[in-house]
Parts: structure tokens; C-alpha cells; sequence
């Protein structure tokens, strides 16, 4: 005969073990998701604050992509001050054909050569600070940027003692910007350029300025630049000018064709900071245009 | 005493029901990849962090999968997948909540592969549209993964396709779905 205990106490197991069975199935959230904590804070790094890593002339804050080549073609038609005769500058032309490459997405280095004073140039950009939000906040995007220049026009007075390095240009300088919305990017850019032959003693080997360049994104793929580099004075002869420039980018696919205005002839940065003539109030005003067109060169490892 | 052998064979059943079927199941590094196949181009992204639980209990199955951790073998593409077509500034994340259809006639306690139909709302870009795929259940040794391979409408998620590339991104685009799931164990 089985004691009225064991019963007891066997009924009273089964009961506890439904309860608790019940109570697991009816502790099904709506949303599962939620289920899972609070997931690894990630760090968001802003993009795209300019369309490629020129704003007109001057550098942008963007940095190439590693292993993506960038080839630039720029135009600088003639000043529209020319009149009909000239076509408002569309009969004269001078051009640079260059590419960059990002070394790593942070470094980017490129060459190019200019047919104004057939001069070549290289550089080397490398972005130091990036803008992010999240895990890790950094209000703005910093570069910096190094550039030479080797002048290869011959020498107007061959008669005189000429030094190769009267043909040589270097240019430091450090670009701070920030996208601030999907529409608005601003940056600023202290620079140095260095001439180590001069026109005469009124100028000064080292010539300070200060960059300043902005975008307005219009529609998803046309946006509005304009950049100003603003020169102190008593570092340059008079009839030099600060430079100017406004424009549009227009982006399809792979490329970006920027389209523009500008004082400036040269397009490359002891050019168009240190030696731009064009006066805005006088028609001395080139139109042109920059094409850029983006080739992977090295593929990125993705794991499939 | 027929009654407590009875109830001692109920109260061991009881016990011993920590089978598969009263499980949660989840994942953080679920393998997504879209493809966009056109003459033109061939476009394809690789995302290997979504996010998903399973609820073999009820067939609830749910996703959330980040849009800017799809990797694309050009830079180029994956700033204008975000910037000019996903938005994913504005629409940070994907989701999908739904379930698995007729759970109840699908026996998970079998190793081997199970074809399920799995419904639910897919949110992409903002916008939420029913859907309804296939896919399989593959069960070994007590781990479970999940697969599946379904077709979506771009224009069903008022994702735009301007004219001038037009050629180059189809309107059908195929996601391929592969988890590995891991038993979730409550930290308590």
C-alpha cells in the first residue's frame, strides 16, 4: 500500500514543474530582438563631405579610397574679358592631367602635369583625424598636405646663371573641415607656399594664406562649391590677387564633372595661391572644368 | 500505487523536456550578401554582421541588419549605396520580423535539413511590404542553421533608380541569407 506522503509529495512536484513550465512559454517577448543587450557601441565616420578630394582647386578634406586610382583632367579655358574675338576665352585653353592614389584609405599621394608653365607636380595627403560620431567623437576631418612643383618652361634669359633650383615650389599645408549636415560641408586651409626664386624683392619667398572652401549639396548628385584663399598683404607684387572660385559637381556613376568659375589660371597650389592675376570685376574670370573618374585598382579583401 | 508511477513518469518527462523545442536562438554575425545582376554591371555586397534571434518554440524568427556594414569590392559603390540610395543616415538599419509557417509540422529534434516558408514584414529604406520565401532549417547535432534565398523589388522600398544608371541596377535584386545560430543562454 503506498503511504498518503509519497503521494503527496510527487503531486505537489508535478504541480510545481507545470507552473513552471507555463511561466517559461508565457515569457515570450514581442519583440525578440530586444532580447539580445545592448549591442558594441560602433564608431560612425561621416562621408562623402565633398564629392571627390578637390573642392575647385584647393584640396578637400576627402581622401582617396586604398587602391582606388582617381585620374583628373582639369580645364582652364582663356579669361572671358577675351570678347568675341576670343571667343570669351573658349579659343585658349590650358590643362593638367594628374592622377591620385589612396596608398591607404587615410594617405592618398598623386601626380600631375601642367601645361601652363609646363609644370609637374606631386603630392602627399595624409588624413590625420577623421569626423565620426559613436564610439569615438571627432568633431572634424583633418589632412595634411605636401605638395612640390618643378617648373620646366625654359628659362626666359638663358644668357643668365640659372639654378635648377629656381624651378622647384613646395606647399605645406593643413586642411580642417566638417560636414555639419547632408547638404553642408565647410573647410579651412593654412597654407604655406614656398618660391625658391622670386620675381623680384618685393615678394617673399614664403608666401602664409588661408584657404576657405564650402559646399552645398543641392540633389543627390549636384552640389555647389566655392572657395576662397585669402593672401595677406606685403608678401606678393602687387597686381597679384586672391583667388576665387564657384562652381557646380555633377556626379554619375564613376565620374565627378565639376564645372566652373574662377580667377585663377593654374590649378595647382603655388599657382593658384600665389600667382593669380584675374580680377572678378573684370571679366578676368576663366570658365572651366574638372573631370575625375575613379578606377579599383586593388581590390578590398571581403570575406563572402 | 499505479497513480504515483503514473505521475513519477510525468514529473520525469517534465524534468527531461530540455529538448530543442523550448529554445532561443540567436546571432550577431549573420552572413547577408545582395546582388544586382545587369548586362551592364554586376553589383554585390557582402554584410557579416546582421543581427537575428529565433524562437523555436513559436517559429518567430526576426532580423537587424546594418546598412553600412555592407562591404562592397569598390569604394565608390558602397558611398553611394549609403549616400544616394539606401539613405542610411536616415534608415540606419533593415529588419524583418516574422515566422516560420507550420512550425508544428517540422520535427527539430531531427538532424538533417528542413525546408520551411518563412513570413513576415521586411522593412528596407523605411518601408515595410509582407513577404514570403522559402528557405531551409539545417539541424546538426543540436546546432541550427538557417538559410534562404529571395527576390525583392528595389521601387517596393521607394529606393530610386535614377535614369542615367538605369542599365546598370536591376529592378529584381536577390538576398542570400546564411546564419549560423548559437544557443541563447540568459545572463542572469
Amino acid at each position: 500500500m503506498i503511504s498518503r506522503k509519497l503521494l503527496q509529495v510527487v503531486l505537489s512536484l508535478v504541480i510545481i514543474l507545470i507552473a513552471n513550465f507555463t511561466f517559461a512559454q508565457e515569457e515570450d517577448p514581442m519583440d525578440l530582438l530586444s532580447m539580445l543587450e545592448e549591442e558594441e557601441e560602433t564608431t560612425d565616420y561621416a562621408t562623402a563631405a565633398f564629392k571627390t578630394n578637390r573642392v575647385i582647386n584647393l584640396h578637400s578634406i576627402e581622401s582617396t579610397s586604398a587602391g582606388v586610382l582617381d585620374v583628373k583632367i582639369s580645364h582652364r579655358f582663356g579669361v572671358l574679358n577675351g570678347g568675341i574675338n576670343e571667343l570669351f576665352g573658349l579659343d585658349g585653353a590650358t590643362i593638367r592631367i594628374g592622377a591620385d592614389y589612396g596608398i591607404t584609405d587615410n594617405i592618398t599621394t598623386g601626380f600631375g602635369r601642367s601645361s601652363f608653365e609646363k609644370t609637374l607636380d606631386a603630392f602627399l595627403k595624409w588624413r590625420v583625424l577623421r569626423q565620426s560620431t559613436g564610439k569615438i567623437k571627432m568633431p572634424v576631418t583633418v589632412a595634411i598636405l605636401t605638395t612640390s612643383a618643378l617648373k620646366t618652361v625654359r628659362f626666359q634669359n638663358p644668357d643668365r646663371e640659372n639654378y635648377f633650383s629656381s624651378r622647384l615650389y613646395y606647399t605645406h599645408q593643413l586642411i580642417v573641415g566638417r560636414k555639419f549636415s547632408k547638404s553642408f560641408s565647410l573647410q579651412f586651409s593654412p597654407t604655406v607656399v614656398h618660391r625658391n626664386l622670386v620675381r623680384n624683392s618685393f615678394e617673399e619667398n614664403d608666401v602664409y594664406a588661408l584657404g576657405t572652401a564650402t559646399r552645398i549639396k543641392l540633389t543627390k548628385r549636384l552640389a555647389l562649391n566655392a572657395e576662397y584663399i585669402y593672401v595677406p598683404k606685403n608678401q606678393l607684387a602687387p597686381g597679384f590677387r586672391n583667388s576665387f572660385s564657384l562652381g557646380f559637381d555633377i556626379e554619375t556613376g564613376g565620374h565627378v564633372f565639376q564645372l566652373h568659375f574662377t580667377n585663377s589660371t593654374s590649378m595647382i597650389e603655388k599657382g593658384y595661391i600665389t600667382e593669380t592675376v584675374g580680377d572678378w570685376s573684370d571679366g578676368g574670370v576663366h570658365f572651366g572644368f574638372n573631370v575625375s573618374r575613379v578606377f579599383t585598382v586593388r581590390r578590398p579583401k571581403i570575406h563572402q | 500505487m499505479k497513480v504515483v508511477k503514473v505521475l513519477s513518469l510525468f514529473a520525469i518527462v517534465l524534468f527531461s523536456s530540455n529538448s530543442i523545442q523550448a529554445q532561443k536562438y540567436f546571432t550577431r554575425t549573420g552572413n547577408i550578401v545582395f546582388s544586382s545582376d545587369t548586362p551592364m554591371e554586376k553589383i554585390e555586397a557582402s554584410n557579416q554582421k546582421a543581427t537575428s534571434v529565433l524562437d523555436v518554440e513559436t517559429g518567430k524568427i526576426e532580423f537587424a541588419v546594418l546598412i553600412k556594414a555592407f562591404q562592397f569590392e569598390k569604394a565608390l559603390m558602397q558611398e553611394h549605396f549609403n549616400e544616394n540610395y539606401m539613405d542610411s543616415d536616415n534608415f540606419p538599419k533593415a529588419f524583418f520580423k516574422g515566422e516560420i509557417v507550420d512550425l508544428s509540422k517540422i520535427d527539430l529534434s531531427i538532424d538533417g535539413i528542413h525546408p520551411v516558408k518563412v513570413k513576415g514584414a521586411l522593412t528596407i529604406h523605411g518601408e515595410t511590404n509582407d513577404v514570403e520565401t522559402d528557405g531551409t532549417l539545417v539541424i546538426k547535432d543540436g546546432n541550427i542553421s538557417a538559410n534562404s534565398t529571395f527576390e525583392v523589388a528595389v521601387a517596393d522600398y521607394k529606393i530610386e533608380i535614377p535614369k542615367i544608371v538605369r542599365e546598370n541596377i536591376a529592378k529584381i535584386v536577390s538576398i542570400a541569407v546564411n546564419i549560423d545560430y548559437e544557443l541563447f543562454k540568459k545572463k542572469s
